[in-house]
């Protein structure tokens, strides 16, 4: 199925949603891949207020190029999801409900993911230069010494998407290639 | 004896940094086009058109092909008539100083593997040399992103394992990437050497086109097969699913001891980039 959705999404339209659907996502994400996931956890065992709200939040796991004079943002596809595995359950158990990433998660994340009805989507794996045409608005929150990783604020507008894990244990690394297989055999 | 200016390679070497991440190698994009044409299953088939047009995009806009703009891998050719008036190792890290900066590339080297403070302008370049006869130098830039090399394995296989035993290494190693490495993948697959050596042959068997094989039948037989093979894994672009999960191999071999069968594997992903450029 193909949806065109807003952030933040509701636990109806989370819950309504299946492994292998293509959602166009518009709204508000904020960027973070290791170091910041890093931060993030430091400022949470310190009992400190993190610098974006995490409740309903959406995160996207990028560090983009820098951009030329005049443009937004350079190029700014998804980074691997697996190396945030160790902090994610945490997150999303505070509030946490949507991860823009690409490849594998761990059983404690897809566990996480069921438990709080949120979802993991992938965004296309080493399209930088075309998902920047869907980032409309970038803004550096803090830990800019982070450089490439540091926080930012993007709104994104029609950003397609690939749900991969959804709210009842679906995973379309699974299924999709099983589906394909199956279809060879039959074929 | 013919002598080159260390700034004639630095100038050289920024050049190739940025061209090389905007412009995906033709031998590369034919066999991501050919993918498209050939793949069965719906989902698999957009997912290459938009690759496709995300590396066409990239051209047009003078806008990096993956914002991983890479290591910067440099693969050098020293021909022994030649001098370098200058410095040259220096030479090439102020080309790749200069084009991570100048052309608002990402800097992703960090200095230390435990304290990991950014560097900021994407130096140490890694680079690799080969001397060889002849006044000529040859450099290639393989900016190479690390959600393809995180993937990449190596094993010290026993003798009697053969090239079944590899093969399956290869898959294995394939099968639990699955989505990782954004596939389709590139493989450079090294065999035999040292425990070392091995990997150095699987990162070179990268720089090999697509199109060709290895000049060996041997080799060039296992590497038709084995590609065959991976593409029935059914992993699929971006993991997604479908048939073209790998869009190239090349493998490299070398003499190696008797009691040792090191393999190699390295992956890259569908924007495998090089470049090169010849003095």
């Amino acid at each position: 199925m193909e949806y065109h959705l807003t952030l933040p999404l509701t636990e109806e339209e989370r819950s309504r949603l299946r492994a292998g659907d293509l959602v166009y996502l518009s709204g508000t994400v904020y960027t973070a891949r290791d170091a910041g996931h890093a931060r993030l956890t430091a400022l949470l065992d310190e009992g400190k207020e993190l610098p974006f709200p995490l409740r309903d939040a959406a995160v996207y796991y990028v560090g983009p190029t820098p951009e030329k004079p005049g443009e937004i943002i350079g190029s700014a596809g998804p980074t691997t999801s697996g190396r945030m595995d160790p902090y994610t359950p945490r997150l999303l158990d505070l509030g946490l409900k949507v991860i823009i990433g690409k490849g594998k998660r761990n059983r404690a994340v897809q566990e996480a993911l069921i438990r709080n009805k949120a979802l993991y989507f992938a965004a296309l794996g080493g399209a930088g230069a075309l998902i920047a045409d869907c980032i409309t608005a970038a803004e550096t929150i803090c830990w800019e010494d982070l450089g490439c990783e540091a926080l930012r604020k993007l709104t994104i507008k029609e950003l397609p998407l690939t749900l991969v894990l959804d709210t009842v244990g679906g995973n379309l690394y699974e299924s999709g290639p099983a589906a394909y297989l199956a279809s060879e055999q039959q074929g | 004896m013919r002598t080159i200016m260390a700034s004639r390679i630095t100038e050289t070497v920024s050049a190739l940094c940025i061209r090389a991440n905007l412009y995906l190698p033709d031998d590369v994009r034919d066999a991501l086009q050919k993918s498209c044409r050939e793949e069965p299953w719906p989902l698999a088939r957009s997912v290459l058109e938009q690759l496709d047009i995300n590396q066409a995009l990239a051209a047009e806009k003078s806008r990096p092909i993956c914002q991983d703009t890479g290591m910067a891998c440099l693969d050098v050719e020293l021909g022994q008539d030649v001098h370098i008036e200058g410095d040259l190792e220096e030479a090439l890290q102020e080309g790749v100083r200069r084009g991570y900066t100048e052309g608002y590339l990402r800097k992703s080297i960090v200095a230390d593997p435990l304290r990991r403070v950014n560097t900021e302008d994407n130096t140490p370049a890694f680079i690799t040399w080969h001397l060889v006869p002849g006044e000529h130098l040859r450099i290639t830039m393989m900016p190479k992103g690390c959600g393809s090399e995180n993937m990449s394995r190596l094993a010290m296989l026993k003798p009697a394992d053969g090239a079944e035993g590899v093969r399956n290494f290869v898959l294995e190693t394939v099968r639990e990437a699955g989505s990782n490495p954004c596939p389709p993948i590139v493989l450079g697959i090294g065999i035999g050497g040292s425990f070392d050596k091995v990997a150095a042959l699987a990162k070179h068997a990268l720089l090999r086109p697509l199109t060709d094989r290895n000049p060996d039948p041997f080799y060039a037989a296992l590497e038709e097969q084995w590609l065959a093979d991976i593409n029935a894994l059914g992993i699929g672009p971006q993991g997604f699913g479908g048939q073209t999960t790998c869009l190239g191999l090349a493998i490299e071999a070398a003499p190696t001891h008797v009691a040792a069968l090191p393999a190699a594997v390295c992956i890259s992903c569908h924007a495998t980039r090089r470049m090169s450029a010849e003095l």
